[in-house]
């Protein structure tokens, strides 16, 4: 097991839980879970707290008929089917990542965005965005701040920035606070995924070097 | 609270290599030899049902946990806008969701309500909401493992504490976390409810996933 220093927030991981994030969060949140068991306990005791107050919550009241429909439905639909076997995805691909991009890293296709940065932009609902960056090693991200919050999850190699270091399976949350400069480690290239729910309005109005960074 | 120091105690009190040698023969056996040593008294809540369920398709049983969990799972679903009568029909495929995946229940991870709150909030996901729930990679060692009587037994004693805590919580606070599972509350907001008694919970959780880790090393 990887040592990940960098983790998820209790408010990530609470909205995770209690599933009101955007796809794009969920994604960045259960990829760094895959990777992080620290994590993992936590979602699970997030979990515990939701069937607790399913638990003690208010009911209303089913239809007469419910559990015979739904009896009928069981029968009907026979035994539930075999999960897939997932054994063919890369091994630094974790499975919910997997279901996004085809194969590995290596076969994803990058778009350049200059200075050797690529990106790949991932299908998910429009609250919010997610995209792999590949970063050359050395190469340094122009200096950026965040609207919205973003989370950066390091699957490959690693980045730093004026005050950490980030490894395979670490998450970086930064909010509109935050302003950095993030240099991937010279000892290899970094891919990372990225997600942020900062508006998408103000595309092409800035910088073509800085926009990738900032919002897709 | 006497019993739950117990049986902490006892199994603190066993060496982590003993346990993961116990929870590898388990997975090799007939799986079902630790069922019988329920006590009638300390019976975890639903967990009989759902075996019951998984292993004779015993309607009975499923009616039972129909009439608790249903009207509660409804009335998730209605929260937050929800039709009236989706929510019905989607509350029948939830139950019908926990008849066919019985087998994947792991109750030394997990109560039946929390089982039920993760498959009723992937269905609000989905079916209300239109999307994707990316879920975390399965554990390597699947949830085939028939797990110990007294880390079932131990997960249903903390699940309760946990349960007396919230209902203990000053009622605005209270109010405030069921919104953030049931309504549709922003993750700003739902920092404002963090900060909830997880500490116990939490480390049975983190215990139970490193002793699996370290049993299928």
């Amino acid at each position: 097991m990887k040592q990940i220093k960098h983790h998820l927030t209790d408010e990530l991981i609470m909205g995770y839980s209690a599933g009101t994030l955007p796809e794009a969060f969920n994604l960045a949140i259960a990829t760094h879970v895959s990777m992080c068991d620290a994590c993992r306990a936590a979602v699970e005791s997030y979990d515990a707290v939701g069937g607790t107050v399913l638990e003690q919550c208010e009911t209303v009241e089913m239809s007469a008929q419910a559990l015979a429909d739904t009896l009928a439905m069981i029968k009907q639909d026979g035994p539930a089917a075999p999960v897939a076997a997932t054994s063919s995805r890369a091994a630094d691909v974790p499975a919910p990542l997997a279901d996004y991009i085809s194969g590995s890293l290596d076969d994803v296709k990058w778009k350049p965005v200059g200075m050797g940065v690529k990106q790949a932009i991932l299908e998910t609902s429009k609250e919010a965005s997610a995209r792999l960056l590949y970063i050359p090693a050395g190469t340094a991200v122009p200096d950026h701040g965040h609207n919205g919050t973003e989370l950066t999850l390091v699957l490959r190699g690693a980045f730093f920035d004026e005050e950490d270091y980030f490894g395979p399976g670490d998450i970086e949350v930064a909010t509109e606070a935050d302003e950095h400069t993030p240099v991937a480690d010279i000892g290899a290239d970094c891919i990372c995924l990225a997600v942020t729910d900062a508006p998408l309005k103000f595309r092409g109005l800035l910088p073509r070097l800085a926009q990738p960074f900032l919002r897709i | 609270m006497l019993e739950v120091l117990d049986i902490s105690e006892t199994l603190d009190n066993l060496p982590p290599p003993s346990r993961a040698s116990n929870a590898v023969k388990c997975r090799k056996g007939t799986g079902k030899k630790h069922v019988a040593m329920t006590e009638p008294n300390t019976k975890p809540a639903w967990v009989d049902h759902v075996t019951r369920i998984r292993d004779h398709k015993d309607e009975t049983a499923f009616a039972e946990l129909f009439a608790h969990f249903a009207p509660r799972v409804k009335s998730f679903l209605m929260r937050g806008g929800g039709d009236a009568t989706i929510a019905e029909e989607c509350t029948q495929e939830v139950m019908a969701t926990l008849w066919q995946k019985a087998h994947l229940f792991d109750p030394s991870r997990a109560s039946v309500s929390t089982w039920v709150f993760t498959v009723a909030r992937n269905k609000k996901i989905d079916h209300l909401r239109k999307q994707k729930r990316p879920e975390p990679e399965d554990l390597p060692w699947g949830p085939e493992v028939e797990p110990e009587q007294s880390d079932v037994l131990v997960m249903q004693q903390e699940t309760e504490a946990l349960g007396r805590a919230l209902s203990e919580l000053p009622e605005k606070q209270r109010d405030l976390v069921e919104k953030a599972y049931f309504g549709d509350m922003s993750h700003t907001e739902i920092a404002e409810v963090t900060g909830l008694p997880l500490g116990t919970i939490k480390s049975r959780i983190r215990l139970a996933l490193d002793r699996l880790r370290h049993a299928m090393k």
